[in-house]
């Protein structure tokens, strides 16, 4: 059963270290006779210009994520450390959000994304590719900005029932004697409960910014440019374009692949806690 | 907890502030009051701006024929007109809702159950079951773009693993595995599921960790074997993750769009409801109010597992 779920992945690799040469003498199903080389790789790292679009994801992911535990700590923060009505149905508002469909929303959100008006403020650019403060069509729709506030809204429900779950264990008498010694909310958040909280919000982070890389459908519809795209929404793209072949594609698939296989290797910790806190706590 | 805590000298009203029954709100100031609230007050107000309001905004185009240009008038109100052609007219609505149906019952009564087989074994703490549970894990990093990808190099006709290792492509019987629209929502789901089975593992995985060992020993000596141990007590104490597990799963289904639009932009046997919203009211055409109708169906049927899953947070809250 291993050696079945790992061979499509190392199919993949194989078929992208193979020269074109190579696969269309001898066939596909064959052992290397002309060797493996990187050459695939080269050719659509450059062709395809990938590393502007790695720095695409990077210019959404990094504030959507920073961002989107900020709000959801803070909403968090309010509705387990104290008392009020309506903290259960805030936090079920929040949880509910997250579990819709994004399609079910995307056809009014498509609207809106239409009609906000965003003030422009100059950019930054970077050869054919330009980074714009905010927007660069006064509309939220094909913008950066956009793609990293739907984001933060969506991720933000998930967050927030992630990490009310988690602030619970913490016990409310920290907050309550803070505020006794005089301390300000905000700095019983900052400086009390968010460093008491920092296995989750490390294991959110890593789980955050890979959901966040691999999104495909909001950048498909709000963002309509290609050479804005996120790495991810690029590739389908690209496919045409420049992946004339399956070593091609499989090369690109592979060079995509590698943040999200770092995460794997690196952060696999991380990624599960967070996927079992939203899940085996609450 | 209790109500006689002095309020703090900087809180002028400090004791008629919004009445709480543990009374923890008589020593917040007014200061740290309007924080709170902006707390939760800005989050809130961007996901009802953002998600609800949307939501709500199908529902009420969905009785419409707007199609996007100018503001929605009275006019635009055509009742129940959507619906009716969606359901007898509109020759793609029931393949892509079988589908759909097709999609679900696959994942629930192949892949989940999969997945929770793979976790119950890798549980057992067998020799290298570290390194099963990496290996059924690496699917579940990758997007599902990546996955398309992957396994388009499996299926592709005449360069594709699968026809040439079974000879079919020397012989000359391609099976177009993507391209058939009999069987290609299967090829699909084998790709997805590649990627399901690992997450519904690892969530398991985690739930069965939790379980209290002594359970289990019981079990062994009250002389049950390994299977009726699962079934019979193991199975049972898991009953919230087994909810979540299938909350899971049911949205899981419901959102399919990323493989299926890749593969050939959802056509041609790989018609789903999350593909046919976009289609009509998006990319192709601009049919605002019909397309809202189709989300609107895909909406209801979502309510089902989103209110499952929240009857179940309300429980555990209580």
């Amino acid at each position: 059963m291993v050696v079945v779920w790992l061979f499509p992945f190392f199919w993949a690799v194989y078929s992208s270290l193979r020269p074109i040469s190579d696969t269309i003498q001898h066939g596909y199903l064959s052992w290397p006779s002309g060797g493996l080389s990187l050459e695939n790789y080269q050719t659509v790292w450059n062709q395809a210009e990938l590393p502007y679009y790695y720095l695409n994801t990077l210019v959404i992911a990094v504030p959507a994520v920073v961002l989107t535990l900020l709000l959801a700590s803070m909403v968090a923060f309010a509705c387990t450390q104290f008392s009020w009505r309506f903290n259960l149905a805030t936090l079920m508002i929040f949880t509910a959000g997250n579990l819709l469909p994004p399609q079910v929303i995307i056809v009014p959100l498509f609207r809106i994304y239409l009609n906000t008006p965003i003030p422009m403020l100059g950019s930054l650019d970077i050869g054919k590719f330009s980074f714009p403060f905010f927007s660069d069509n006064t509309l939220l729709y094909d913008q950066y900005i956009g793609i990293m506030l739907i984001h933060i809204v969506f991720q933000a429900g998930f967050a927030t029932f992630v990490l009310s779950n988690y602030m619970k264990t913490i016990s409310k008498e920290i907050t309550e004697s803070a505020i006794m010694d005089g301390a300000h909310v905000l700095r019983i958040w900052w400086n009390i409960v968010l460093p008491l909280c920092r296995p989750a919000l490390a294991a959110m982070a890593t789980l955050l910014f890979t959901f966040v890389y691999n999104d495909f459908f909001w950048a498909l519809i709000l963002i309509s440019t290609g050479s804005k795209r996120p790495i991810t929404s690029a590739l389908n793209n690209l496919q045409g374009e420049f992946f004339v072949n399956n070593n091609l594609i499989a090369a690109g698939a592979m060079l995509v692949a590698i943040p999200p296989i770092l995460v794997y290797i690196f952060l696999q910790k991380q990624f599960i806690a967070g996927l079992t806190l939203g899940s085996t706590k609450g | 907890m209790t109500s006689s805590t002095p309020a703090r000298e900087d809180s002028p009203r400090a004791g008629d502030l919004a009445g709480s029954r543990q009374g923890r709100y008589h020593v917040l100031t007014r200061y740290d009051r309007r924080i709170l609230i902006l707390m939760v007050g800005v989050p809130l107000l961007l996901d009802v701006a953002l998600i609800w309001w949307p939501t709500l905004s199908s529902v009420l185009l969905s009785f419409t024929n707007w199609d996007g240009v100018g503001p929605v008038t009275a006019q635009n109100f055509i009742g129940l007109k959507n619906y009716q052609f969606m359901f007898t007219g509109y020759t793609l609505f029931w393949p892509a809702f079988l589908h759909n149906v097709i999609w679900l019952a696959w994942l629930a009564f192949i892949a989940t159950p999969l997945g929770m087989f793979f976790a119950v074994l890798l549980d057992r703490d067998l020799r290298g079951s570290r390194l099963y549970q990496s290996v059924f894990f690496l699917p579940v990093v990758l997007s599902l773009v990546i996955v398309g990808f992957i396994w388009e190099l499996q299926f592709s006709p005449t360069e594709g693993f699968i026809n040439n290792a079974f000879g079919l492509v020397k012989s000359g019987n391609i099976i177009d595995w993507l391209g058939n629209p009999r069987i290609n929502l299967f090829a699909i789901l084998v790709a997805a599921s590649w990627r399901h089975v690992g997450y519904i593992m690892v969530i398991y995985l985690a739930g069965l960790k939790s379980v209290d060992p002594t359970l289990r020993e019981a079990a062994k000596v009250d002389g049950a074997n390994e299977i009726q141990t699962f079934f019979r007590v193991i199975f049972p104490v898991m009953a919230p993750i087994n909810v979540v597990i299938a909350v899971i799963t049911a949205i899981e289904a419901l959102r399919a769009f990323d493989i299926a639009f890749i593969i050939n932009q959802g056509k041609n046997g790989l018609e789903l409801l999350s593909i046919l919203i976009t289609n009509n009211s998006i990319s192709e055409a601009s049919l605002v109010g019909f397309g809202s109708a189709i989300a609107v169906v895909l909406l209801l049927i979502s309510l089902g597992p989103i209110i499952v899953f929240l009857s179940r947070v309300m429980r555990t809250q209580s």
